[in-house]
Protein backbone atom coordinates (compact mmCIF):
# COMPACT_ATOMS: atom_id res chain seq x y z
CA UNK A 1 0.00 0.00 0.00
CA UNK A 2 1.06 3.40 -0.60
CA UNK A 3 0.30 6.41 1.63
CA UNK A 4 -1.47 8.97 -0.58
CA UNK A 5 -3.07 11.31 2.40
CA UNK A 6 -1.12 12.10 5.77
CA UNK A 7 -3.25 12.21 8.71
CA UNK A 8 -3.42 15.98 8.67
CA UNK A 9 -4.02 15.95 5.20
CA UNK A 10 -7.32 14.10 5.79
CA UNK A 11 -8.12 15.48 9.33
CA UNK A 12 -8.14 18.95 7.43
CA UNK A 13 -9.71 17.43 4.43
CA UNK A 14 -13.56 16.40 6.73
CA UNK A 15 -13.39 19.45 9.03
CA UNK A 16 -13.50 21.36 5.53
CA UNK A 17 -15.98 18.46 4.09
CA UNK A 18 -18.32 18.41 7.01
CA UNK A 19 -17.91 22.63 7.51
CA UNK A 20 -19.34 22.75 3.93
CA UNK A 21 -21.97 20.49 4.53
CA UNK A 22 -23.72 22.29 6.77
CA UNK A 23 -22.91 25.57 5.30
CA UNK A 24 -24.73 23.40 2.05
CA UNK A 25 -27.59 22.59 4.36
CA UNK A 26 -28.20 25.70 6.29
CA UNK A 27 -27.57 28.25 3.55
CA UNK A 28 -30.04 26.18 0.73
CA UNK A 29 -32.80 26.62 3.80
CA UNK A 30 -32.14 30.25 3.30
CA UNK A 31 -32.12 29.57 -0.40
CA UNK A 32 -35.92 28.58 -0.87
CA UNK A 33 -38.79 28.42 1.31
CA UNK A 34 -39.15 24.34 -0.43
CA UNK A 35 -36.03 23.69 1.73
CA UNK A 36 -36.52 26.14 5.44
CA UNK A 37 -37.37 22.74 6.83
CA UNK A 38 -33.56 22.24 6.32
CA UNK A 39 -33.04 25.25 8.93
CA UNK A 40 -35.65 23.69 11.22
CA UNK A 41 -34.19 20.04 11.18
CA UNK A 42 -30.94 21.54 12.35
CA UNK A 43 -31.95 23.51 15.12
CA UNK A 44 -34.28 26.27 13.98
CA UNK A 45 -34.02 29.07 11.82
CA UNK A 46 -32.73 31.35 14.45
CA UNK A 47 -29.80 28.90 15.30
CA UNK A 48 -28.62 28.36 11.70
CA UNK A 49 -28.62 31.68 10.59
CA UNK A 50 -26.72 32.12 14.46
CA UNK A 51 -24.18 29.18 13.56
CA UNK A 52 -24.09 29.61 9.16
CA UNK A 53 -21.15 32.25 9.50
CA UNK A 54 -18.93 31.01 11.96
CA UNK A 55 -19.28 27.36 9.78
CA UNK A 56 -17.80 29.65 7.14
CA UNK A 57 -15.23 30.82 8.99
CA UNK A 58 -14.16 26.96 10.04
CA UNK A 59 -14.66 26.30 6.24
CA UNK A 60 -12.33 28.58 5.13
CA UNK A 61 -9.28 28.17 7.88
CA UNK A 62 -9.37 24.73 6.78
CA UNK A 63 -9.49 25.83 2.64
CA UNK A 64 -6.44 27.84 3.50
CA UNK A 65 -4.57 24.95 5.10
CA UNK A 66 -5.23 23.19 2.12
CA UNK A 67 -3.92 25.63 0.14
CA UNK A 68 -0.84 25.87 2.17
CA UNK A 69 -0.47 21.77 1.56
CA UNK A 70 -1.56 21.16 -1.32
CA UNK A 71 -0.60 24.80 -3.41
CA UNK A 72 2.30 23.49 -5.56
CA UNK A 73 0.91 19.88 -6.37
CA UNK A 74 -2.19 21.94 -7.82
CA UNK A 75 -1.03 24.08 -10.17
CA UNK A 76 -2.20 24.00 -13.53
CA UNK A 77 0.96 22.31 -16.29
CA UNK A 78 0.94 22.29 -20.25
CA UNK A 79 0.14 19.12 -19.41
CA UNK A 80 -3.10 19.69 -17.69
CA UNK A 81 -4.32 21.11 -20.23
CA UNK A 82 -3.60 18.85 -22.92
CA UNK A 83 -5.82 16.65 -20.12
CA UNK A 84 -8.52 18.87 -20.14
CA UNK A 85 -8.94 19.16 -24.17
CA UNK A 86 -9.27 15.36 -23.96
CA UNK A 87 -11.42 15.24 -21.04
CA UNK A 88 -14.23 13.20 -23.02
CA UNK A 89 -12.32 10.03 -22.87
CA UNK A 90 -12.17 11.08 -19.31
CA UNK A 91 -15.54 11.04 -19.27
CA UNK A 92 -16.39 8.01 -21.37
CA UNK A 93 -14.18 5.87 -18.86
CA UNK A 94 -11.28 5.93 -21.75
CA UNK A 95 -8.55 6.23 -19.47
CA UNK A 96 -6.06 4.90 -21.77
CA UNK A 97 -6.31 7.69 -24.62
CA UNK A 98 -5.33 10.09 -21.72
CA UNK A 99 -2.04 11.90 -21.46
CA UNK A 100 -0.63 10.39 -18.21
CA UNK A 101 -1.27 12.32 -14.78
CA UNK A 102 0.57 13.46 -11.38
CA UNK A 103 -0.83 13.31 -7.77
CA UNK A 104 -3.65 15.07 -9.49
CA UNK A 105 -5.76 15.07 -12.68
CA UNK A 106 -6.54 18.84 -14.49
CA UNK A 107 -10.73 18.07 -12.93
CA UNK A 108 -9.27 18.20 -9.59
CA UNK A 109 -7.01 21.06 -9.45
CA UNK A 110 -10.02 22.73 -11.12
CA UNK A 111 -12.22 21.86 -8.42
CA UNK A 112 -9.57 22.77 -6.08
CA UNK A 113 -9.09 26.13 -7.14
CA UNK A 114 -12.99 26.62 -7.58
CA UNK A 115 -13.38 26.07 -4.58
CA UNK A 116 -10.26 28.03 -3.14
CA UNK A 117 -11.78 31.32 -4.83
CA UNK A 118 -15.58 30.53 -4.31
CA UNK A 119 -14.16 30.28 -0.66
CA UNK A 120 -12.74 33.48 -0.94
CA UNK A 121 -15.63 35.43 -2.60
CA UNK A 122 -18.07 33.64 -0.07
CA UNK A 123 -16.15 34.91 2.72
CA UNK A 124 -15.48 38.20 1.54
CA UNK A 125 -19.61 38.02 0.25
CA UNK A 126 -20.93 36.33 3.73
CA UNK A 127 -18.91 38.97 6.23
CA UNK A 128 -20.76 41.91 4.48
CA UNK A 129 -24.13 39.91 4.83
CA UNK A 130 -22.95 38.81 8.47
CA UNK A 131 -23.26 42.55 9.58
CA UNK A 132 -25.72 44.32 6.96
CA UNK A 133 -26.74 46.87 9.74
CA UNK A 134 -22.80 47.94 10.05
CA UNK A 135 -22.92 48.70 6.38
CA UNK A 136 -24.10 52.60 5.67
CA UNK A 137 -27.01 53.19 4.05
CA UNK A 138 -24.92 55.34 1.41
CA UNK A 139 -22.85 51.95 0.70
CA UNK A 140 -26.05 49.93 0.24
CA UNK A 141 -25.35 48.67 -2.96
CA UNK A 142 -22.68 46.48 -1.03
CA UNK A 143 -25.77 45.03 1.26
CA UNK A 144 -27.36 44.17 -2.28
CA UNK A 145 -24.16 42.71 -4.42
CA UNK A 146 -23.19 40.92 -0.85
CA UNK A 147 -26.36 38.51 -1.74
CA UNK A 148 -25.89 37.87 -5.04
CA UNK A 149 -22.38 37.43 -5.19
CA UNK A 150 -22.83 34.71 -2.32
CA UNK A 151 -25.49 32.96 -4.02
CA UNK A 152 -23.77 33.16 -7.42
CA UNK A 153 -20.34 31.55 -5.33
CA UNK A 154 -22.16 29.20 -3.64
CA UNK A 155 -23.98 27.63 -6.62
CA UNK A 156 -20.54 27.36 -8.47
CA UNK A 157 -18.97 25.34 -5.52
CA UNK A 158 -22.33 23.59 -5.55
CA UNK A 159 -21.76 22.34 -8.83
CA UNK A 160 -18.28 21.37 -7.94
CA UNK A 161 -19.47 19.57 -4.86
CA UNK A 162 -21.72 17.39 -6.83
CA UNK A 163 -18.77 16.21 -9.27
CA UNK A 164 -15.91 16.10 -6.47
CA UNK A 165 -18.43 13.86 -4.61
CA UNK A 166 -19.51 11.22 -7.25
CA UNK A 167 -16.34 11.01 -8.49
CA UNK A 168 -14.86 10.12 -5.35
CA UNK A 169 -17.28 7.97 -4.36
CA UNK A 170 -18.79 6.37 -7.16
CA UNK A 171 -16.43 6.40 -9.79
CA UNK A 172 -13.05 6.54 -8.61
CA UNK A 173 -13.18 3.33 -6.93
CA UNK A 174 -10.59 3.43 -4.11
CA UNK A 175 -10.93 7.42 -3.74
CA UNK A 176 -13.16 7.63 -0.66
CA UNK A 177 -10.91 5.42 1.55
CA UNK A 178 -8.09 6.92 0.54
CA UNK A 179 -9.29 10.15 2.33
CA UNK A 180 -10.48 8.58 5.24
CA UNK A 181 -7.41 5.76 5.78
CA UNK A 182 -4.57 7.50 3.98
CA UNK A 183 -3.81 4.58 2.10
CA UNK A 184 -4.49 2.88 -2.05
CA UNK A 185 -2.98 0.41 -3.87
CA UNK A 186 -0.27 0.34 -6.37
CA UNK A 187 -2.57 -0.83 -8.95
CA UNK A 188 -4.58 2.15 -8.30
CA UNK A 189 -1.80 4.79 -8.07
CA UNK A 190 -0.65 3.12 -11.48
CA UNK A 191 -3.88 3.53 -12.87
CA UNK A 192 -5.55 6.51 -11.98
CA UNK A 193 -1.63 8.86 -11.16
CA UNK A 194 0.78 7.10 -13.21
CA UNK A 195 3.52 9.83 -12.74
CA UNK A 196 2.80 9.94 -9.03
CA UNK A 197 5.21 8.46 -6.86
CA UNK A 198 7.45 6.98 -9.79
CA UNK B 1 -63.07 47.46 7.50
CA UNK B 2 -60.21 47.44 10.14
CA UNK B 3 -61.16 44.74 11.96
CA UNK B 4 -60.38 42.32 8.91
CA UNK B 5 -56.49 43.21 9.41
CA UNK B 6 -55.54 39.54 9.85
CA UNK B 7 -56.80 38.95 6.09
CA UNK B 8 -53.17 37.93 4.76
CA UNK B 9 -52.11 39.27 1.29
CA UNK B 10 -48.71 38.15 1.35
CA UNK B 11 -46.35 36.25 3.57
CA UNK B 12 -42.41 36.35 3.41
CA UNK B 13 -41.01 32.91 2.10
CA UNK B 14 -44.64 30.87 2.30
CA UNK B 15 -45.38 28.79 -0.73
CA UNK B 16 -48.78 28.07 0.37
CA UNK B 17 -51.20 31.01 -0.63
CA UNK B 18 -52.21 33.70 1.28
CA UNK B 19 -55.61 32.92 2.76
CA UNK B 20 -57.11 36.70 2.55
CA UNK B 21 -60.31 36.53 0.41
CA UNK B 22 -62.33 39.26 1.72
CA UNK B 23 -61.94 42.34 -0.27
CA UNK B 24 -61.05 45.07 2.02
CA UNK B 25 -60.01 48.42 1.52
CA UNK B 26 -56.37 49.60 1.23
CA UNK B 27 -56.05 51.92 4.33
CA UNK B 28 -53.13 54.65 4.38
CA UNK B 29 -51.92 57.71 6.36
CA UNK B 30 -52.20 60.78 5.14
CA UNK B 31 -48.98 62.71 5.58
CA UNK B 32 -48.86 66.70 4.43
CA UNK B 33 -44.99 67.92 4.50
CA UNK B 34 -46.57 71.13 4.09
CA UNK B 35 -48.62 71.92 7.06
CA UNK B 36 -45.85 69.93 9.59
CA UNK B 37 -44.91 72.52 12.25
CA UNK B 38 -42.16 69.71 13.13
CA UNK B 39 -43.63 69.82 16.94
CA UNK B 40 -42.61 65.86 17.12
CA UNK B 41 -45.97 65.09 18.86
CA UNK B 42 -46.38 62.00 16.58
CA UNK B 43 -42.47 60.26 17.83
CA UNK B 44 -43.75 61.23 20.96
CA UNK B 45 -47.22 59.42 20.58
CA UNK B 46 -44.95 56.63 18.92
CA UNK B 47 -43.20 55.61 21.43
CA UNK B 48 -45.39 55.61 24.04
CA UNK B 49 -48.07 53.47 22.35
CA UNK B 50 -45.70 51.30 21.39
CA UNK B 51 -44.23 50.90 25.20
CA UNK B 52 -40.42 51.79 23.07
CA UNK B 53 -37.23 52.22 25.41
CA UNK B 54 -36.64 55.20 25.40
CA UNK B 55 -34.05 56.14 22.74
CA UNK B 56 -31.28 58.74 23.46
CA UNK B 57 -31.54 61.54 21.02
CA UNK B 58 -28.05 62.89 19.00
CA UNK B 59 -27.61 66.31 18.21
CA UNK B 60 -27.06 66.48 14.74
CA UNK B 61 -27.05 70.31 14.30
CA UNK B 62 -30.82 70.35 12.81
CA UNK B 63 -33.89 69.85 15.14
CA UNK B 64 -33.98 66.46 14.24
CA UNK B 65 -34.17 64.23 16.90
CA UNK B 66 -31.36 61.34 15.61
CA UNK B 67 -29.21 60.82 12.66
CA UNK B 68 -32.45 57.80 11.70
CA UNK B 69 -35.15 55.67 12.94
CA UNK B 70 -33.65 52.59 14.92
CA UNK B 71 -34.85 49.55 16.24
CA UNK B 72 -36.59 50.97 19.27
CA UNK B 73 -37.44 54.63 17.32
CA UNK B 74 -39.87 53.83 14.39
CA UNK B 75 -41.48 57.56 13.87
CA UNK B 76 -38.52 60.81 12.67
CA UNK B 77 -39.26 63.82 11.87
CA UNK B 78 -36.46 64.44 9.11
CA UNK B 79 -35.77 68.32 8.90
CA UNK B 80 -33.42 69.48 5.89
CA UNK B 81 -32.87 72.83 4.76
CA UNK B 82 -32.62 74.05 1.28
CA UNK B 83 -31.92 77.22 -0.49
CA UNK B 84 -32.84 78.17 -4.35
CA UNK B 85 -34.06 81.33 -5.93
CA UNK B 86 -37.09 81.50 -4.08
CA UNK B 87 -35.37 81.96 -0.72
CA UNK B 88 -34.55 79.53 2.01
CA UNK B 89 -37.27 76.69 2.87
CA UNK B 90 -37.12 74.64 5.62
CA UNK B 91 -39.11 71.13 5.65
CA UNK B 92 -40.20 68.85 7.89
CA UNK B 93 -41.07 64.97 6.90
CA UNK B 94 -42.47 62.31 9.26
CA UNK B 95 -40.25 59.77 8.11
CA UNK B 96 -41.34 55.75 9.11
CA UNK B 97 -42.09 52.61 7.02
CA UNK B 98 -43.81 53.92 3.99
CA UNK B 99 -46.11 50.26 3.65
CA UNK B 100 -44.94 49.58 0.58
CA UNK B 101 -47.80 47.88 -1.93
CA UNK B 102 -44.87 45.46 -3.37
CA UNK B 103 -42.47 45.41 -0.06
CA UNK B 104 -39.00 44.94 -1.20
CA UNK B 105 -38.32 43.46 2.66
CA UNK B 106 -41.21 41.01 2.10
CA UNK B 107 -39.39 39.78 -1.06
CA UNK B 108 -36.01 39.26 0.74
CA UNK B 109 -36.76 37.66 3.28
CA UNK B 110 -36.07 33.81 4.23
CA UNK B 111 -37.72 33.34 6.94
CA UNK B 112 -41.63 32.05 6.42
CA UNK B 113 -44.55 34.67 7.85
CA UNK B 114 -41.46 36.90 9.32
CA UNK B 115 -43.13 39.38 7.11
CA UNK B 116 -46.43 39.60 6.09
CA UNK B 117 -48.79 42.06 4.41
CA UNK B 118 -52.46 42.70 5.12
CA UNK B 119 -55.24 42.88 2.70
CA UNK B 120 -55.66 46.63 4.26
CA UNK B 121 -51.88 47.35 2.73
CA UNK B 122 -50.04 47.30 6.28
CA UNK B 123 -46.70 45.45 5.82
CA UNK B 124 -46.05 43.93 9.44
CA UNK B 125 -42.85 41.75 10.78
CA UNK B 126 -43.53 38.96 13.19
CA UNK B 127 -40.58 38.93 15.27
CA UNK B 128 -41.18 35.44 16.67
CA UNK B 129 -40.90 34.27 13.25
CA UNK B 130 -37.18 36.29 11.84
CA UNK B 131 -33.53 34.62 12.24
CA UNK B 132 -32.29 38.15 12.16
CA UNK B 133 -30.62 37.44 8.45
CA UNK B 134 -31.19 41.20 7.64
CA UNK B 135 -32.26 40.19 4.31
CA UNK B 136 -34.78 42.76 4.55
CA UNK B 137 -32.30 45.58 4.84
CA UNK B 138 -31.02 44.78 1.60
CA UNK B 139 -34.37 44.65 -0.03
CA UNK B 140 -36.31 48.03 1.78
CA UNK B 141 -35.26 50.83 -0.56
CA UNK B 142 -36.23 53.01 2.58
CA UNK B 143 -33.80 52.04 5.01
CA UNK B 144 -36.47 51.24 7.11
CA UNK B 145 -35.81 47.42 9.19
CA UNK B 146 -33.37 47.98 11.94
CA UNK B 147 -32.17 45.09 13.58
CA UNK B 148 -32.33 45.32 17.56
CA UNK B 149 -29.26 44.33 18.80
CA UNK B 150 -31.37 43.18 22.36
CA UNK B 151 -33.20 40.58 20.34
CA UNK B 152 -31.42 40.25 17.25
CA UNK B 153 -34.82 40.46 15.35
CA UNK B 154 -35.99 43.17 13.15
CA UNK B 155 -38.18 46.21 13.74
CA UNK B 156 -40.28 48.73 12.55
CA UNK B 157 -43.13 51.00 12.11
CA UNK B 158 -46.22 48.13 12.48
CA UNK B 159 -49.00 51.12 11.39
CA UNK B 160 -50.40 50.56 14.82
CA UNK B 161 -51.94 46.98 13.48
CA UNK B 162 -52.90 46.45 17.21
CA UNK B 163 -55.27 49.55 16.99
CA UNK B 164 -56.13 49.29 13.92
CA UNK B 165 -57.52 46.13 14.44
CA UNK B 166 -59.77 47.08 16.69
CA UNK B 167 -61.27 50.53 14.55
CA UNK B 168 -58.84 52.96 15.99
CA UNK B 169 -56.36 54.95 13.72
CA UNK B 170 -52.47 54.91 14.81
CA UNK B 171 -51.04 57.04 17.49
CA UNK B 172 -49.31 58.86 15.36
CA UNK B 173 -52.26 60.28 14.00
CA UNK B 174 -53.99 60.40 16.91
CA UNK B 175 -51.60 63.04 18.04
CA UNK B 176 -51.08 65.23 15.57
CA UNK B 177 -52.02 68.66 16.35
CA UNK B 178 -52.63 70.62 13.04
CA UNK B 179 -54.04 67.60 11.27
CA UNK B 180 -50.90 67.37 8.54
CA UNK B 181 -51.65 63.58 9.49
CA UNK B 182 -54.71 61.74 8.79
CA UNK B 183 -55.62 57.90 8.15
CA UNK B 184 -58.19 56.80 6.16
CA UNK B 185 -58.90 54.27 2.83
CA UNK B 186 -56.01 55.39 0.22
CA UNK B 187 -58.82 56.23 -2.33
CA UNK B 188 -60.23 58.76 -0.01
CA UNK B 189 -56.99 60.05 1.16
CA UNK B 190 -55.15 60.60 -2.73
CA UNK B 191 -58.28 62.38 -3.07
CA UNK B 192 -57.54 64.70 -0.08
CA UNK B 193 -53.99 65.09 -1.21
CA UNK B 194 -55.50 65.94 -4.77
CA UNK B 195 -57.11 69.14 -3.40
CA UNK B 196 -53.95 69.97 -1.11
CA UNK B 197 -51.62 69.49 -3.64
CA UNK B 198 -54.41 71.89 -6.28
CA UNK B 199 -53.98 74.45 -3.31
CA UNK B 200 -50.23 74.72 -3.15
CA UNK B 201 -49.90 75.01 -6.90
CA UNK B 202 -52.67 78.29 -6.74
CA UNK B 203 -50.05 79.43 -4.52
CA UNK B 204 -47.25 79.43 -6.31
CA UNK B 205 -45.54 75.78 -5.64
CA UNK B 206 -46.02 75.09 -9.09
CA UNK B 207 -44.15 71.60 -8.58
CA UNK B 208 -46.62 70.45 -5.73
CA UNK B 209 -47.53 66.80 -5.76
CA UNK B 210 -48.05 63.26 -4.60
CA UNK B 211 -45.71 60.96 -3.49
CA UNK B 212 -47.07 57.33 -4.12
CA UNK B 213 -43.91 55.98 -6.20
CA UNK B 214 -44.96 53.55 -8.66
CA UNK B 215 -41.82 51.03 -8.41
CA UNK B 216 -42.93 49.60 -5.18
CA UNK B 217 -46.59 48.88 -5.96
CA UNK B 218 -47.46 52.83 -4.78
CA UNK B 219 -47.31 53.01 -0.98
CA UNK B 220 -49.51 53.29 2.11
CA UNK B 221 -48.43 56.48 2.89
CA UNK B 222 -49.78 59.09 0.68
CA UNK B 223 -47.21 62.23 1.06
CA UNK B 224 -47.49 65.88 -0.32
CA UNK B 225 -44.84 67.86 -1.30
CA UNK B 226 -44.39 71.42 -2.12
CA UNK B 227 -41.35 70.34 -4.88
CA UNK B 228 -42.63 66.84 -5.71
CA UNK B 229 -40.23 67.21 -8.76
CA UNK B 230 -37.32 66.87 -6.06
CA UNK B 231 -38.43 64.22 -3.51
CA UNK B 232 -34.43 63.42 -2.29
CA UNK B 233 -34.94 67.41 -0.62
CA UNK B 234 -37.14 65.70 1.95
CA UNK B 235 -34.84 62.73 1.84
CA UNK B 236 -37.09 60.49 -0.41
CA UNK B 237 -35.40 58.87 -3.28
CA UNK B 238 -36.84 60.02 -6.52
CA UNK B 239 -37.50 56.40 -8.12
CA UNK B 240 -37.59 53.45 -5.48
CA UNK B 241 -37.89 50.54 -6.65
CA UNK B 242 -36.81 46.73 -4.85
CA UNK B 243 -32.98 47.20 -5.86
CA UNK B 244 -32.38 45.22 -9.21
CA UNK B 245 -29.85 42.61 -7.30
CA UNK B 246 -32.46 41.54 -4.92
CA UNK B 247 -35.01 40.93 -7.75
CA UNK B 248 -32.42 39.15 -9.71
CA UNK B 249 -31.36 36.95 -6.83
CA UNK B 250 -35.05 36.01 -5.90
CA UNK B 251 -36.10 35.12 -9.24
CA UNK B 252 -34.19 34.64 -11.90
CA UNK B 253 -30.83 33.10 -9.95
CA UNK B 254 -32.90 31.12 -8.09
CA UNK B 255 -34.45 29.16 -10.78
CA UNK B 256 -31.33 29.16 -12.74
CA UNK B 257 -29.78 27.66 -9.34
CA UNK B 258 -32.47 24.86 -9.07
CA UNK B 259 -32.12 23.92 -12.50
CA UNK B 260 -28.24 23.38 -11.93
CA UNK B 261 -28.74 21.59 -8.77
CA UNK B 262 -31.15 18.82 -10.04
CA UNK B 263 -29.57 19.01 -13.41
CA UNK B 264 -25.92 18.23 -11.72
CA UNK B 265 -27.71 15.19 -9.99
CA UNK B 266 -29.31 14.33 -12.78
CA UNK B 267 -26.16 14.00 -15.05
CA UNK B 268 -24.22 12.25 -12.41
CA UNK B 269 -27.01 9.79 -11.95
CA UNK B 270 -27.00 8.98 -15.70
CA UNK B 271 -23.83 9.22 -16.22
CA UNK B 272 -23.04 6.42 -13.83
CA UNK B 273 -25.89 4.31 -15.32
CA UNK B 274 -23.73 4.67 -18.75
CA UNK B 275 -20.17 4.47 -18.07
CA UNK B 276 -20.04 3.38 -14.29
CA UNK B 277 -16.82 3.41 -11.95
CA UNK B 278 -13.01 3.16 -13.48
CA UNK B 279 -11.70 0.38 -11.87
CA UNK B 280 -7.82 0.31 -10.77
CA UNK B 281 -6.01 -2.51 -13.41
CA UNK B 282 -4.89 -5.62 -11.55
CA UNK B 283 -7.19 -5.92 -8.55
CA UNK B 284 -9.97 -3.31 -7.36
CA UNK B 285 -8.70 -1.41 -3.97
C1 LIG C 1 -16.96 31.58 3.94
C2 LIG C 1 -17.61 32.01 4.94
C3 LIG C 1 -19.10 32.21 4.91
C4 LIG C 1 -19.75 33.20 5.58
C5 LIG C 1 -19.11 34.24 6.51
C6 LIG C 1 -21.14 33.08 5.25
C7 LIG C 1 -22.14 33.92 5.72
C8 LIG C 1 -23.45 33.88 5.32
C9 LIG C 1 -24.48 34.71 5.88
C10 LIG C 1 -24.26 35.76 6.97
C11 LIG C 1 -25.65 34.37 5.27
C12 LIG C 1 -27.01 34.97 5.55
C13 LIG C 1 -27.78 33.98 6.39
C14 LIG C 1 -27.15 33.81 7.73
O1 LIG C 1 -26.90 34.82 8.37
O2 LIG C 1 -26.86 32.67 8.12
C15 LIG C 1 -25.36 33.34 4.29
C16 LIG C 1 -26.28 32.76 3.45
C17 LIG C 1 -25.99 31.72 2.56
N1 LIG C 1 -24.80 31.04 2.47
FE1 LIG C 1 -23.08 31.54 3.43
N2 LIG C 1 -21.33 32.02 4.40
C18 LIG C 1 -20.10 31.45 4.17
C19 LIG C 1 -19.85 30.32 3.39
C20 LIG C 1 -20.78 29.65 2.62
C21 LIG C 1 -20.51 28.46 1.83
C22 LIG C 1 -19.16 27.73 1.72
C23 LIG C 1 -21.65 28.13 1.20
C24 LIG C 1 -21.76 26.96 0.25
C25 LIG C 1 -22.75 26.18 0.17
C26 LIG C 1 -22.67 29.10 1.59
C27 LIG C 1 -23.98 29.13 1.14
C28 LIG C 1 -24.92 30.05 1.49
C29 LIG C 1 -26.24 30.12 0.91
C30 LIG C 1 -26.80 29.24 -0.21
C31 LIG C 1 -26.90 31.17 1.59
C32 LIG C 1 -28.34 31.62 1.36
C33 LIG C 1 -28.43 32.63 0.28
C34 LIG C 1 -29.87 32.97 0.03
O3 LIG C 1 -30.56 33.29 1.00
O4 LIG C 1 -30.31 32.91 -1.13
N3 LIG C 1 -22.11 30.02 2.47
N4 LIG C 1 -24.01 33.06 4.35
S1 LIG D 1 -34.11 39.86 9.44
FE1 LIG D 1 -36.06 38.84 9.95
S2 LIG D 1 -37.64 40.00 8.86
FE2 LIG D 1 -35.64 40.61 7.99
S3 LIG D 1 -35.40 39.27 6.20
FE3 LIG D 1 -34.38 38.23 7.91
S4 LIG D 1 -35.96 36.89 8.81
FE4 LIG D 1 -37.02 38.35 7.47
S1 LIG E 1 -40.67 50.87 3.41
FE1 LIG E 1 -39.21 49.17 3.55
S2 LIG E 1 -39.84 48.10 5.40
FE2 LIG E 1 -41.59 49.39 4.82
S3 LIG E 1 -42.86 48.04 3.50
FE3 LIG E 1 -41.49 49.19 2.12
S4 LIG E 1 -39.77 47.77 1.84
FE4 LIG E 1 -40.84 47.06 3.68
Amino acid sequence: MILRYTFKERIVHWVAAFAYVYLLLTGLAFYTPKLYWLAVVLGGGTTSREWHPWAGLVFVAATVLMYVMWASDMRITEGDRAWGRAIGHYVRNEDKHLPPVGRYNAGQKYLFWLMFLGGVLLLISGVAMWFTSSIPWSLRWLRHWAVLVHVSAALATIGGFIIHVYMGTAVVRGGFTSIVRGEVSEEWARTHHPLWKR
Amino acid sequence: MAGNTLELKRISASAAPPPGIRDTPVLAKYIDTTTCIGCKACEVACQQWNDLPPETTVQIGTYQTMPDTTANFWNLIRFSEFEDAGGFHWFMRKDQCMHCGDPGCLKACPAPGAIVQYVNGIVDFQQDQCIGCGYCMAGCPFNIPKLSSKTKTVYKCTMCVDRVAVGLEPACIKACPTGCLQFGTKEQLLEVAAKRVDQLRESGFREAGVYDPPGVGGTSVVTVLAHADQPELYGLPSNPSIPLAVSFWKAPLKWLGNIAMIGGIVATAIHYLKYGAKHAHGKDS
